[in-house]
């Protein structure tokens, strides 16, 4: 198999995973789904790591950077602010909770 | 690069497909959420040992260290109502650094083979697309320019021309990859992604946060192949596929017409105006008044919606509901799909305010409820209950489905202003004689009518 089927392969069956996982999701949970998903596609700060570290020119080297900043923010943001929108979901117990005077 | 490099690629793509499966179900919602943060740890980790070399280690890391932070700050501080633009923030700078990668890779390698070619292309017009596209979003959530939709004068043809520049533009930079072309597509393709987005308003903008954020996935997934790195193939396209799945589910339960969103910036629709309502009489009362209608009704819907959020009355509400309970008197929430910004947004607002869970009612569930219910109180809600939803076939929200509150014996708005909801029109049930509306500020007005049925 050449590499670019090989390729080609793991795109279109990725496909049809992305499109089957996420098929029965309730309405209540379509923002922290997409900001999860949001976060996952901040997994481009792998690129740009790599195209950083064989960079031989200042110029790349800064666009390389900014790359790296901004995919980091995405991922590791994303993760969090999905987080703390799911820890309003945890389950709690039946009577009223302590009144919070705010 | 390594088996084991190969290993943990694989065993984060796992990881991903797990993450986005939990996020699908309440219960596994935020473990789902942790593995994903799981297999995008392994991934970075692995990186450094995929024979990349220790060129520029040291900005690297320092790089990785500063957005880390800046990520980490931006999402503990922001507030509960803030989220979905900060989500459009960050998949705007997602899209920013796949197409700055592939620009990268253009400069190193120079000329690659034509699927090389086509790929970069395609990151450089996406990433840049979701990127200009999910500033504007940001600044429209933020309310940093108007939320409704603009239109501006022969921007229909604008748009067509730019889209077919930014199409001969890639073309021709496939057929001679040079430097000068790539940054004249890049323009374009930012200044598309911004016509793109301008006409959307109201309830159409989190359905375009979905779509860029699926965007984004593919132009990571193409950057992957750029790279040949199949970790970023897979993730991107997952992210893409599931995007594009979660993008028509959010349209269909507001009711949107997907193509309207996706093609709004080539129609010149004409946006219904304000009208010149501002003048008819409404009736309005004071808070006794209010805390009296309540305070003797059998059965009470409480809809709230993004103003109760602004004005973090959340917990007001919930000691109004609370008290209320108390005298016997029947409460549930109707909650919109799109109540506050986002489908599922109110849900997560209320929860924060510790509303217990099974007094929450979707749409479906409480509308036929309506027509049995002594007093509705909207706060801080306009769109979800205008039925110019139903009847007026030239308003932008025309069939969304919406809370059937005209069918109530009263209702009661607490509203700032006569100032039109998120999507700018104007509700003509604030004119119908069984309308009651109280002014003001949703807290300071929830607090008074709470003051007001403690009283009673």
């Amino acid at each position: 198999m050449s590499p670019e089927i090989g390729l080609l392969t793991i795109f279109i069956l990725s496909i049809f995973v992305g499109f089957e996982v996420v098929s029965k999701v309730s309405t209540v949970l379509h923002t922290p789904l997409m900001s999860g998903a949001n976060a996952i596609h901040g997994i481009v700060l792998i690129g740009g790591i790599i195209v950083t570290a064989q960079s031989e020119s200042v110029g790349v080297t800064i666009l390389g950077v900014i790359a790296i900043l901004l995919g980091a923010i995405n991922l590791v943001g994303g993760f969090v602010v999905t987080d703390r929108m799911l820890e309003m979901f945890k389950p709690r117990a039946k009577a009223p909770a302590k009144e919070d005077s705010r | 690069m390594s088996v084991w490099v190969q290993l943990a690629y694989l065993i984060a793509a796992i990881l991903f497909i797990l993450a986005l499966k939990g996020l699908s179900s309440p219960k596994n919602a935020r473990n789902g959420n942790l593995m994903g943060a799981l297999g995008a740890l392994v991934a970075t980790v692995a990186v450094f040992f995929s024979g990349i070399g220790t060129r520029n280690l040291p900005v690297i890391l320092i790089a990785i260290a500063v957005g880390s932070i800046v990520g980490i700050i931006a999402s503990r501080r922001v507030k509960m109502t803030a989220m979905p633009q900060l989500v459009a923030l960050f998949n705007g700078v997602g899209g920013g650094a796949a197409a700055l990668i592939s620009v990268i890779e253009f400069l190193h390698a120079g000329e690659g083979s034509i699927p090389a070619l086509i790929a970069t292309v395609f990151t450089v017009v996406i990433g840049a697309i979701s990127f200009s596209g999910s500033i504007v979003t940001f600044l429209k959530l933020q309310e940093l320019m108007t939320s409704r939709p603009v239109v501006i004068p022969a921007g229909r043809w604008i748009t067509i021309l730019v889209a077919v520049a930014t199409v001969v533009a890639a073309v021709w930079l496939v057929i001679s990859p040079m430097t000068w072309l790539l940054i004249v597509l890049l323009v374009l393709a930012l200044f598309f992604g911004v016509l793109f987005v301008l006409p959307v308003g109201g309830a159409d903008v989190p359905i375009v946060i979905s779509l860029l954020n699926a965007f984004t996935g593919l132009s990571v997934a193409a950057s992957g192949y750029v790279l040949d790195n199949v970790l970023l193939i897979v993730a991107g396209t997952l992210v893409g596929a599931s995007g594009t799945v979660l993008t028509s589910l959010m349209a269909k339960a507001m009711g949107r017409p997907l193509t309207s969103t996706l093609f709004g910036a080539f129609s010149a629709k004409a946006v219904t105006a304000a009208g010149s309502g501002e003048d008819r009489p409404v009736r309005s009362a004071g808070p006794n008044d209010v805390a009296i209608m309540l305070g003797f009704a059998s059965k009470v819907i409480l809809v709230p919606g993004y103003g109760l959020a602004v004005a973090q009355a959340q917990s007001t509400l919930r000691e109004l509901a609370d008290l209320l309970t108390e005298r016997g008197v029947t409460v549930d929430y109707a909650i919109h799909p799109v109540a506050g910004r986002m489908p599922g947004h109110m849900n997560v607002l209320l929860a924060e305010a510790s509303v217990p869970y099974d007094q929450l009612k979707e749409m479906d569930e409480i509308n036929p409820e309506f027509s049995s219910t002594d007093v509705v109180l909207v706060v801080g809600a306009n769109d979800v209950v205008n039925p110019a939803a139903r009847a007026d076939k030239t308003a932008p929200i025309y069939g969304m489905p919406i809370l059937d509150v005209d069918a109530a014996h009263q209702v009661v708005f607490l509203k700032r202003s006569m100032r039109p909801g998120f999507a700018g029109i104007e509700n003509e049930l604030l004119f119908d004689p069984k309308t009651t509306l109280l002014f003001g500020d949703a807290k300071d007005s929830l607090t008074k009518v709470v003051a007001a049925l403690k009283s009673t």
